[in-house]
This record gives structure tokens, C-alpha cells and sequence, in this order.
């Protein structure tokens, strides 16, 4: 457990540090520079004209089927990079065993593919 | 850590040292965050002279002189560039969410920072030297979209929102794809930390992973491409029709955060790339020069520092070279061409290792 500390202990300070630098950053070129807004200079840039509605408008749905697959195809790296790891240790068996479903999954990559999901005409 | 120490030498060492009347607890988070300036500062410093030298490479490829102004050779035509903005006046539209946009460049730089911290520079120079470098990389990289994201929707303009969901799709398909090439490499290595990585190529160029994972060094830098938001694939600022893409709303150092961030990525890119598949502090020929008289260039993070150059050269030949993709394109290669070869090259290489007996 020490050492797990000593380890990441760093990690953290470099955390606090970076995340400190950036917002001094910001902070001191606001107390800096001269501030002088106006109505105009703080609307949303729209090439001239003024927005017509709230630009949270509905985007497209393959955005979000996109963000679905990825979460998928993550958890599969997730579940790989300690098989990865042990792989000298659990020998074949280990290996057939993510085959296997490195396989189940292919079927549902190759299910998405012909439904369409990945097109983007 | 020791070495770490004594390699930075005098400069910190002084520093330390004038502080030895605090207590030990606190002599230890000083000698710490001297270690991660020590990583922070020559880091923005290179990012502010590759910037330069980058628009110099895009200069000479277009038969132009490029910045030649501010200082000799315009070598100080960043630090003008960053002192201009730092000047200038923090925008924040009135329609915004005040916080999150504020927070959006906060969020962006100081990931591009953090990943920062398990790199190992050479033998032991190595601020956090993690058993799970690898996956902490990769997570600090997923977390750079959220920066994005927050960016454009905080920003409450269309191009921005537009840019944001573009980029933070583009981002995670070729995120998955950067995570197999990892998988494959770890196999062949049997270690997740980045020190073992760069170890199991010791002793020649020929030992390089570039030989046994070709296909696999090509994809991942294609990838680290549009990981980065870089020509071809820099869709997310595409000026003809986003305007500037997410950041759009931005200025002054808000702005300048989001831009050294993005840099601070893609030199990140570029080492990982030298650390997986090039040697990382590795000589290409160890001991060749050593028997060049009066130097020291055989130092590791110097061949480190190099090979970093080299990809970054790269890229900015790609971005002066090759036009933008369009996006179906983009979403064809990450998820029709480059998932089902990575997918496959994981079986593939797994089963290598385990029939050669590598590991």
C-alpha cells in the first residue's frame, strides 16, 4: 500500500500543479487585460446575423449510435489489457477462452456492420 | 527517482536544498513539484519553439520564408504570439454556460499535462514509473474529449456544438482502435509499463517493435492523427465551414490553453509513438555514437528527444501535404477498415507470442 502511494503520489501533484498553472493562467489575463464587453462583442458568433433559436438544436442520431458502439468496443480493450498482461501465466487455454469471445463479439461487429450501423452515406 | 534527481542536477538541487529547514514532509512535496515543473516548463517550452519550427516546415514546403520578424530567424515569434493573446481581453458570450465554459480549456490543458507524468524520458527519468502506464495514458486520453465537449456545448453556438460532437465521435473511434495496436504491443512485451516496453527493445534498431508490428505502428500513428484532431482528419476545425471548430467562442488565454494543449497531445502522440515502436531512448546502433570523440549525443533522452522530432516533422509534412478527408471517409476507416485489422492483428499477435514462447 506504501508503495502504491509513493507511485501516485506524483501523479497527483502533477495533477494539482497542471490544473493550478491553467487556471492562473486564465485568471491573470483577466485581471490583465483591459475588459471592455458590449452586447454585440458577447453574442454568439453566427456570420452576422443574430441566432434564431438556441443552438442546442437535435443533431444527428448515428452521433449517439457512434458513442454506443465505442463504449462496447472499449470494454472489450478494457478486458483485454490484463489478459494481455497474464497471458504467459493462463498459457492456451486463456488464449482460446478471449478467441472465444473476441469471436461472440465479432458476430455482433459484423450484425452492426450489415444493419447498417456504420454508414455514414 | 534518485537518478531522476541527479540528472536535473544543480538548478533543483539548490532549490531543495535552500528549503532543507522544512519539515520532511514538506521538503518532499517541494523536491515533487520541483520534479513535475522540471516535466511542465521545457515542456511548454518545446511546444512554443515546435510551433514555430513547425510553421517554418510548412513555410519551406511552400516555397515561403514563413516567421522571420520577432527575434533572429523569428525564433521568438511565439512567445509574441502568447504575449498578444495573454493581453487581450477574456470573451465570454453572453449565452454561455459561465462555468463549464471556463472550465473547458482548465480541463483540455491540464489532461494534455498530467498524461505527461509517465513517460519515461530514459533509463529511470521517469517522474511516476506506474506498472499501468500504458492504460494510464490511454485513460488520460479518453478523458480529453470531455474538454471538447464542454467546450462546444458550453459555448451555446452552433459551430461549436457542431465541431464538439464531431470531434468527440471521431475521437473514440479511433480511440478503440489505438486500444488494440496497445494490446498487441503489450502481448509481444508482456508488461503494461512503459519503461518494460521501451527495455524489450533494447540493443539495435533491429530489435525495434516498428519490424514485428509494422502494420501496427502505421495504424496507431494514422490513428494518433485523428486522435489529435490533425490533418487529414481535422474535420472538427474545418475553417470553411466551422469557422474554427470548438473553439470558436474563445480568446485570450482561454484560447492559448486549448492550443498548447492540443499541442502538448500531439507531441505526446509522438513520443508514444518512439516509446512503442522506435526503441524510445534507445541508440539505433548502441555504441556507434559512442566512438565519435569530444560528444555526449549518446545520451538517451537526447535520442529520445529526436525521435520525437522526427514524428513531429511528420506530421506537420502531412498537414502541409494531404487534403482533409470527409467524414464518412473518416468514419469508414476507423470502424470498416482499421477495428476489424486490429481485431484481428490482437488473435494474431497473441497467438505469435504464445507459439514463439516470447512470453
Amino acid at each position: 500500500m506504501q508503495a502504491l502511494l509513493s507511485e501516485y503520489f506524483p501523479i497527483l501533484v502533477f495533477l494539482v500543479v497542471a490544473v493550478g498553472l491553467s487556471v492562473a493562467f486564465v485568471a491573470l489575463a483577466w485581471l490583465v487585460a483591459r475588459q471592455n464587453p458590449d452586447s454585440e462583442k458577447l453574442s454568439a458568433y453566427e456570420c452576422g446575423f443574430e441566432p434564431f433559436s438556441d443552438s442546442r438544436h437535435r443533431f444527428d442520431v448515428r452521433f449517439y449510435l457512434v458513442a454506443i458502439l465505442f463504449i462496447i468496443f472499449d470494454l472489450e480493450v478494457a478486458f483485454l489489457f490484463p489478459w494481455a498482461v497474464a497471458l504467459g501465466e493462463i498459457g492456451a487455454y486463456g488464449y482460446w477462452s478471449m478467441v472465444l469471445f473476441l469471436g461472440v463479439l465479432t458476430v455482433g461487429f459484423i450484425y452492426e456492420w450489415r444493419k447498417g450501423a456504420l454508414e455514414w452515406e | 527517482m534518485a537518478d531522476f534527481f541527479h540528472t536535473l542536477g544543480a538548478p533543483i538541487r539548490w532549490i531543495v536544498e535552500t528549503f532543507l529547514w522544512l519539515p520532511e514532509p514538506f521538503q518532499y512535496l517541494l523536491y515533487i513539484v520541483a520534479l513535475v515543473l522540471a516535466i511542465i516548463l521545457p515542456l511548454l517550452l518545446a511546444v512554443a519553439m515546435l510551433v514555430y519550427a513547425e510553421r517554418k516546415i510548412w513555410a519551406a514546403m511552400q516555397m515561403r520564408r514563413g516567421p522571420n520578424v520577432v527575434g533572429p530567424f523569428g525564433l521568438l515569434q511565439s512567445f509574441a504570439d502568447g504575449l498578444k493573446l495573454f493581453l487581450k481581453e477574456t470573451v465570454v458570450p453572453s449565452g454561455a454556460n459561465k462555468g463549464i465554459f471556463l472550465l473547458a480549456p482548465v480541463v483540455t490543458f491540464s489532461l494534455a499535462l498530467v498524461a505527461w507524468a509517465v513517460i519515461p524520458f530514459d533509463a529511470k527519468l521517469v517522474l511516476a514509473d506506474l506498472n499501468v502506464g500504458v492504460l494510464y495514458v490511454f485513460a488520460i486520453s479518453s478523458l480529453g474529449v470531455y474538454g471538447i465537449l464542454m467546450a462546444g456545448w458550453a459555448s451555446n453556438s452552433r459551430y461549436a456544438l457542431l465541431a464538439a460532437v464531431r470531434s468527440a465521435a471521431q475521437m473514440v473511434s479511433y480511440e478503440v482502435s489505438i486500444g488494440f495496436v496497445l494490446v498487441t504491443v503489450m502481448v509481444w512485451v508482456g508488461s503494461l509499463n512503459l519503461s518494460d516496453i521501451v527495455e524489450a527493445q533494447a540493443g539495435g534498431f533491429w530489435n525495434w517493435h516498428i519490424f514485428s508490428h509494422l502494420p501496427m505502428a502505421v495504424i496507431f500513428f494514422i490513428s494518433a492523427l485523428a486522435e489529435t484532431n490533425r490533418t487529414p482528419f481535422d474535420l472538427p476545425e474545418a475553417e470553411a465551414e466551422l469557422v474554427a471548430g470548438y473553439q470558436v467562442e474563445y480568446s485570450s488565454m482561454a484560447f492559448a490553453l486549448f492550443w498548447l494543449g492540443e499541442y502538448a497531445n500531439i507531441i505526446l502522440m509522438c513520443a508514444l509513438t518512439s516509446l512503442l515502436f522506435f526503441g524510445g531512448w534507445h541508440s539505433p546502433i548502441p555504441g556507434f555514437m559512442e566512438t565519435i570523440p569530444f560528444t555526449d549525443w549518446s545520451a538517451g533522452w537526447l535520442w529520445f528527444f529526436w525521435k520525437i522530432f522526427a514524428f513531429f516533422f511528420l506530421f506537420g509534412w502531412i498537414k502541409a501535404t494531404l487534403p482533409r478527408y470527409r467524414y464518412d471517409q473518416l468514419m469508414r476507416l476507423g470502424w470498416k477498415v482499421f477495428l476489424p485489422i486490429s481485431l484481428f492483428a490482437v488473435v494474431f499477435y497473441a497467438g505469435l507470442a504464445l507459439a514463439l514462447g516470447k512470453i
